[in-house]
């Protein structure tokens, strides 16, 4: 059986570590447009702060090819999937045969249209380690810095190289930040603390147009800059499978094992769009543990085992400046409030379940609250109003499968 | 594999378990410099209820969502089946606290990097010692 991954992110790494508890013989080749050992993209902020350095980024040991028996292409792009001939082409011109497919492309960073982007000198994106390295390069102590867009990116990017240039102002259209996984209660919160470690926010504004280094917004302002990084969000990159003629909507689509419209080719990631559980509704969610749990799940498939990705939620796992956000699921619904000036916590139940919450500060044990979600755990049947104020299992009774995990009889 | 387990019916609540863990894992010889005046952050909890009380440790899950979680390839299985961290390669995201059904894994000291049992295997102890050192015998390390 000849499996054949492209992508080397999550989700293909994933899938590699599925077949091979499933098929520990199987060939897999594996290719990847990035020439790089698999490392984590979220962690490019930390390599910038200095938190981490390149060897500790990898995502796997040196050896992972090696002993999952991977032949890994890295540095070439695939351009065509042909479903007749059931092969890949890559961009030397090489044809690899496939009998079960994984796609695991990713996705782009999104560069809208702005007028003036081309006398930028020094501009930027912010997702792979190449990016990050080329964003390196260019910061200096004196150096002013505009990022485009406070969502996730924007900000982590922010963080990561806040120390190492003079000043930095983050512009969005949006009138908060983080709008993505926070209610407007908690972007307040978290805008007033990265404001201050020196970081400017001009929100409900755009860039009109660029002027070299200057840029006018719409509100008539305008901001002088060295440096531009652009991270207004991305684009899953579906132009392979859209081109073999699967079913793609804004992601591939994909069932519940992970399958496309194609019974042969399976596809996992930031490309793909999957059910959210919390709302019944199909769509993507660009996440790097939803990305493993897919490509495991596809993996696991794909070479003849039995598999199911049925609990994908939103969540969120993220810190600035010391300050952390846990959040999960959806915010219709019912609220339960606590906040105390250094910590807020929203929690968020419908029709007798708990489907969201956003909690700053002290997260301390928030993944019992992730389990209610992602187990639909009826709250009639814990102490829901026990761990309302501090998440415990003490709310589950003696006898559930959460408690006799850790308590023996004498 | 081996764990870590509690009788909840003999657990007095008396939080020795959270002390000696987090001596064990002070990297200090004396216990005075190790705890006194210091808000220890031990990686077994104990939950206290009306009637009952237990232990609360990271369960080495076989199907571990903290692994398949973690952005960093921080959090691994060893071959034994136990969760290990590798806090050099951690940047402290705490997705995995996020997402541990049991609230098992919190934040280490620093802040820049999670905590988890790891069953006393890296600090130089021979048992776990919340194990060794409960007083009551209701903290137990067996195969079930």
């Amino acid at each position: 059986m000849k499996y054949v991954i492209i992508g080397n992110s999550a989700a293909g790494i994933g899938c590699v570590e599925g077949i091979r508890k499933t098929n520990p013989k199987g060939e897999i080749t594996l290719i990847s447009s990035e020439p790089h050992h698999t490392y984590s993209r979220p962690l490019i902020s930390y390599l910038l702060w200095g938190r981490t350095d390149e060897e500790r980024m990898k995502y796997r040991g040196d050896s992972f090819y090696s002993d999952n028996n991977v032949d890994a292409r890295l540095g070439v792009t695939v351009t065509k999937i042909d479903r007749s001939a059931k092969t890949v082409t890559t961009d030397g011109g090489e044809v690899i045969p496939y009998d079960r497919l994984l796609i695991a492309t990713g996705s782009n960073p999104f560069i809208p249209p702005m007028a003036g982007l081309d006398s930028v000198e020094k501009k930027f994106t912010f997702m792979t380690l190449d990016s990050a390295r080329a964003l390196e390069a260019a910061l200096t102590p004196d150096a002013r810095v505009l990022i485009v867009g406070a969502g996730l990116i924007g900000l982590k990017c922010a963080e990561g190289i806040r120390e190492r240039v003079a000043k930095l102002t983050v512009v969005d259209l949006a009138d908060r930040i983080l709008p993505s996984i926070l209610d407007k209660a908690g972007s307040e919160i978290m805008q007033k603390h990265i404001e201050g470690f020196g970081v400017d926010f001009i929100l409900s504004d755009s860039v009109k147009e660029f002027e070299g280094s200057t840029a006018r917004l719409n509100s008539g302002k305008t901001v002088d800059f060295d440096i531009l990084v652009i991270a207004v969000g991305v684009r899953p990159c579906t132009a392979l499978a859209a081109e073999a003629g699967l079913e793609v909507n804004r992601g591939i689509v994909t069932d519940v094992r992970c399958a496309t419209s194609d019974p042969d080719i399976y596809a996992a990631g930031d490309c793909t769009e999957s059910l959210d559980i919390t709302t019944g509704q199909k769509k993507i969610m660009a996440l790097l543990p939803n990305a493993y749990m897919q490509g495991e799940c596809a993996g696991i498939n794909l070479a003849g085992g039995e598999a199911a990705y049925d609990k994908g939620i939103p969540m969120n796992a993220i810190g600035f400046f010391g300050y952390h956000i846990v959040s999960a699921g959806a915010y219709d619904g019912e609220e339960y409030l606590e906040t105390d000036g250094a910590n807020y916590k929203k929690l968020v139940t419908r029709d007798g379940l708990l489907k969201g919450f956003i909690i700053m500060g002290d997260v301390r044990r928030a993944g019992i609250y992730t389990s209610l979600i992602r187990e639909k755990t009826p709250l009639d049947t814990i102490d829901f109003e026990l761990i309302k104020h501090r998440p415990q299992l003490m709310a589950f009774a003696s006898n559930s499968e959460k408690r006799k995990k850790f308590t023996v009889k004498a | 594999m081996k764990k870590i387990y509690v009788n909840e019916e003999w657990c007095l609540g008396c939080h020795l378990c959270e002390y000696y863990c987090a001596f064990a894992n002070s990297g200090k010889s004396n216990m005075v410099s190790a705890l006194k005046d210091v808000k220890i952050n031990p990686r077994i909890q104990v939950e206290e209820g009306r009637d009952v009380c237990f232990a609360v440790n990271c369960r080495h899950c076989p199907d571990p969502i903290c692994v398949k979680s973690c952005i960093a390839g921080a959090l691994s299985k060893n071959p034994d089946g136990m969760i290990e961290v590798d806090t050099g390669k951690c940047v402290g995201c705490f997705t995995c606290v996020l997402v541990c059904p049991f609230g098992a894994i919190m934040p280490g000291d620093d802040g820049h990097a999670i905590q988890k049992c790891e069953l006393c295997t890296k600090n130089g102890s021979e048992a776990p010692s919340c194990v060794a050192h409960c007083p009551n015998n209701a903290i137990v390390y067996e195969e079930r």
